[in-house]
């Protein structure tokens, strides 16, 4: 049997914190130590062997079907044998715009495997993943932590050609690995960069309360997406009555298009974790944690080197800037391929070492969340924004944007436009203003906030994106005239089928069916059955479903049925009626 | 002395308490909301989303939603009625529903509910998964075909007699039902037929071996009267053929 405990690091076992929960405290368990442990064990054996998984339930006293049940919940983790080189391609609409799909087949003729299958003799596999946070810099492949961004068919000859020669990836060329930046308006956060520590000055010399009416006068809402006042959030949280709070940065920056978070965990992690603390210290906080996308594990090493500096500074650990009873630390726990921990209360299950399913709310997770206790949980650029704002004061961040959206956005531009990147606009700039700063003025369309975001036509590039508008997530994907709008709605569509949790029907169930519609529907053997059914569908799962990603897994097709109506109607066969469907087709006599 | 709140269920005004759901308010005052993965004596799970409602005027799930006071909510409407239907026929679709030829025929909460809201026939694309029958153990058999992940049998194997028994596994469309066992044999856990996690499943996936058909199909629970009345009678245990008969 293999041993995986002893092989195990222990510092990722246990984590930054050597007193454990009292809520674990007879187990080996803390936060984010199940996808730890599994992360090592599968780092040493290349999958997870049920011997491992049983040891680890024994190590950790958890019931062996929790481990294999979580297994078999992330994408990353693999339950069956996986080649030595295990190879994603990144499958966002944007890397296969940029040809990904024709490169896979390349890589596959290559090294003679077929994709989803484990070669022979065990050395290569090669899959697709959702969007891994590289469009603006596609095709991009992943290999175990390693990213290959702009990937072409020479890189991919020369990949093969290694592989060939068992040369394991952590030697294969640094210069293959080089992630852009792409700043193309930097804007406030990566302009001026602050000496660390300042926002911790300021908050101790300023207080609290001043502190979060700052944030309040700010307006700052919350930059992953969904919008809620963050002063709001931080208030509710410090008021609420309970023995440990906690501080959770959400960088499962999984939305397809987006990689902003990305570029700020890259360029500006310590105004992050130093958000991060200023919130600590209002919410009374003692641990925080920095949930990090799988895809994004290459950048544990600097991430970690940040926060030993800020721990050897002062500026985390016990009595931060000297302050007797100011104790705050911040762990990473890394997550692996699920694109629904993106949503706060799945992030949270999955921290408790459970599958990333969303909690039922009220309550919310800043009167119960992680292990019950009042949680905040923030977007990177929200905290990297309040570290700006603590310094800057409220209002130049407040000068910026509209009345319900203040502030500057990072938008992340990928896909048909010449400068793809990141812009630093304020809420409220028009899509048609976007698309002149990236040079994609000929766009036909544009997907606003990933996938579950709104698909936006020509008529509607005048508007603003702001909360009370245009959603604003991030996320900016142009497509030129020359793309199939079908193809960009059948790809949400599979990503959304792949990265339903599988907790409520109306997700489960609909996102499936409605990617085998839209694939029907693009091999033209589709049924006007088929697109009632379709309609039906994306109507139930925004109004039925358990979470928001259900709510918003149907937007791709609405949107695209009231903009793009063209575009579904030559494909129907009025005539085509099939076998299984003997009442909702009305056939032409 | 408690002050009793109401909210109006079809224009009903009924009572709550507070902490109560929608769902739990309507259970006491003899009000049938469709459900699937709710049970009394459980934990609320809210995943098949049965009991959609429209509370002001806005679709919730009755058994997550708190009862709260002056909220008009709709359960009978025709609008929920075709919401339902589309639900329920996705879980047919996602799985290997063969009712005429299903042991369960008759007690089956599935089939039940399915009739109830006026399904007849199979009329969607059908995915036709492949999924398996572990016919190990001595007593029971799963048959994952007929599963429909409302983890009933998760959570009565964890609340109820702590045996840990089974777990939703899995994402997605690939969720699926697994047993606490290494081997991933059903045979190899300590589960009994009499345990509370086999009893809860609503459906024909966890079903007893030793008693095929020992009811005729026709004379089963609910082959003789429809879900929706049997469920607020006294003494009715779910697909039990001897409970709440009249």
């Amino acid at each position: 049997m293999v041993d995986i405990v002893d092989s195990m690091p222990s510092e990722r076992i246990h984590g930054a914190f050597d007193d454990t929960d009292t809520i674990t405290q007879t187990r080996n368990l803390t936060a984010g130590s199940l996808l730890a442990a599994m992360h090592a064990a599968q780092d040493k054996l290349g999958w997870l062997p049920v011997d491992s998984l049983k040891e680890l339930a024994e190590h950790l006293q958890l019931p062996f079907s929790q481990l294999l049940a979580a297994a078999e919940f992330y994408s990353f983790f693999h339950t069956h044998p996986v080649g030595r080189w295990h190879i994603f391609f990144s499958d966002n609409i944007t890397d296969r715009m940029a040809g990904s799909e024709a490169l896979m087949q390349h890589m596959c003729q290559r090294l003679g495997v077929a994709p989803d299958e484990l070669r022979e003799d065990g050395a290569v596999s090669i899959s697709r993943a959702s969007c891994i946070g590289m469009a603006d810099q596609g095709p991009a492949v992943l290999i175990g932590k390693h990213i290959f961004p702009g990937v072409t068919i020479a890189r991919i000859d020369e990949m093969a050609a290694l592989i060939k020669q068992r040369v394991p990836v952590d030697n294969w060329p640094l210069s293959w690995q080089s992630v852009q930046s792409n700043l193309r308006i930097p804007g406030a956060l990566f302009e001026r960069p602050i000496a660390p520590g300042m926002a911790i000055e300021r908050l101790l010399a300023h207080g609290a309360d001043n502190i979060l009416r700052m944030i309040e006068n700010s307006g700052l809402r919350g930059m992953g997406g969904a919008g809620f006042p963050t002063a709001n959030k931080w208030a509710m949280c410090r008021t609420t009555d309970a023995s440990a709070h906690y501080v959770i940065c959400n960088a499962d920056e999984g939305e397809p298009g987006t990689f902003k978070d990305r570029v700020l965990l890259t360029l500006r992690p310590g105004m992050i974790f130093e958000g991060m603390t200023a919130c600590a210290y209002i919410v009374g906080a003692k641990r925080g944690y920095l949930y990090l996308r799988g895809e994004y594990a290459y950048m544990i090493p600097e991430l970690e080197r940040c926060l030993r500096n800020r721990r050897q500074a002062g500026m985390l650990g016990e009595s931060i800037a000297g302050l007797r009873g100011f104790d705050f630390d911040i762990e990473i726990v890394l997550g692996a391929g699920a694109y629904i921990c993106g949503e706060e209360s799945a992030l949270i299950e999955s921290i408790e070492n459970k599958r990333g399913i969303p909690r039922i709310r009220p309550p919310y997770p800043p009167v119960s969340g992680l292990w019950g206790m009042p949680t905040v949980v923030n977007n990177v650029e929200t905290f990297a924004n309040c570290t700006r704002i603590i310094i800057d004061g409220p209002e130049e961040f407040a000068s910026q944007g509209t009345q319900g959206s203040k502030g500057s956005k990072l938008f992340s531009i990928s896909g048909d436009c010449a400068r793809p990147g990141i812009y630093a606009m304020p809420y409220g700039t028009t899509v048609t203003e976007a698309l002149v700063a990236c040079g994609g003025s000929d766009a036909c369309a544009v997907q606003l906030s990933g996938a579950a975001g709104a698909l936006v036509s020509r008529i509607n590039f005048d508007q603003p994106m702001a909360f009370e508008s245009l959603p604003a997530g991030g996320s900016f994907m142009v497509f030129g005239p020359q793309r199939n709008i079908l193809e960009v709605i059948a790809s949400f569509m599979q990503f959304f089928a792949h990265e339903s949790c599988g907790f409520c029907t109306p997700c489960r169930v609909g996102t499936e069916m409605s990617r085998q519609i839209m694939e029907r529907l693009i091999a033209k053997k589709s049924s006007r059955a088929d697109l009632e059914l379709l309609t039906q569908l994306a109507d139930l799962m925004k109004v039925a479903s358990h979470c928001g990603l259900g709510q918003s897994a149907g937007n791709p097709i609405l949107h695209g049925l009231s903009s793009f109506k063209d575009w579904f109607d030559p494909d129907i066969k009025e005539d085509f009626a099939p076998m299984a469907n003997i009442h909702s087709v009305k056939v032409p006599l | 002395m408690v002050t009793e709140e109401q909210i109006s269920i079809d224009s009903v005004e009924i009572p709550f308490h507070a902490g109560e759901t929608i769902m739990q308010a309507a259970y006491n005052a003899g009000i049938y909301i469709p459900h699937l993965c709710y049970r009394p004596g459980l934990s609320v799970h809210g995943s098949c989303r049965m009991c959609l409602v429209h509370v002001n005027g806005h679709e919730k799930a009755a058994c997550t939603t708190p009862a709260a006071t002056g909220q008009q909510i709709g359960n009978c409407s025709e609008a929920l009625r075709q919401q339902r239907l589309l639900l329920i026929k996705m879980l047919f679709v996602e799985g290997n529903h063969i009712c005429p030829a299903c042991e369960q025929s008759g007690r089956c909460e599935l089939q039940a509910l399915a009739y109830d809201l006026g399904m007849t026939a199979p009329d969607l694309p059908h995915f036709q998964p492949k999924r398996t029958v572990d016919a190990s153990h001595q007593e029971v058999n799963i048959d994952h075909n007929r599963c429909i992940a409302c983890a009933q049998c998760v959570r009565a194997g964890d609340e109820i007699d702590g045996s840990h028994a089974f777990a939703l596994s899995g994402r997605g469309i690939q969720t699926r039902l697994i047993p606490n066992a290494p081997s991933g044999r059903f045979a190899d856990t300590a589960i009994h037929a009499s345990d509370a996690a086999v009893a809860a499943c609503p459906v024909g996936t966890l079903l007893p071996k030793h008693r095929g058909f020992n009811i005729p199909i026709g004379q089963r629970i609910y082959d003789r009267k429809p879900i929706h009345k049997l469920a607020m009678e006294k003494g009715y245990i779910h697909h039990d053929d001897t409970a709440g008969k009249s």
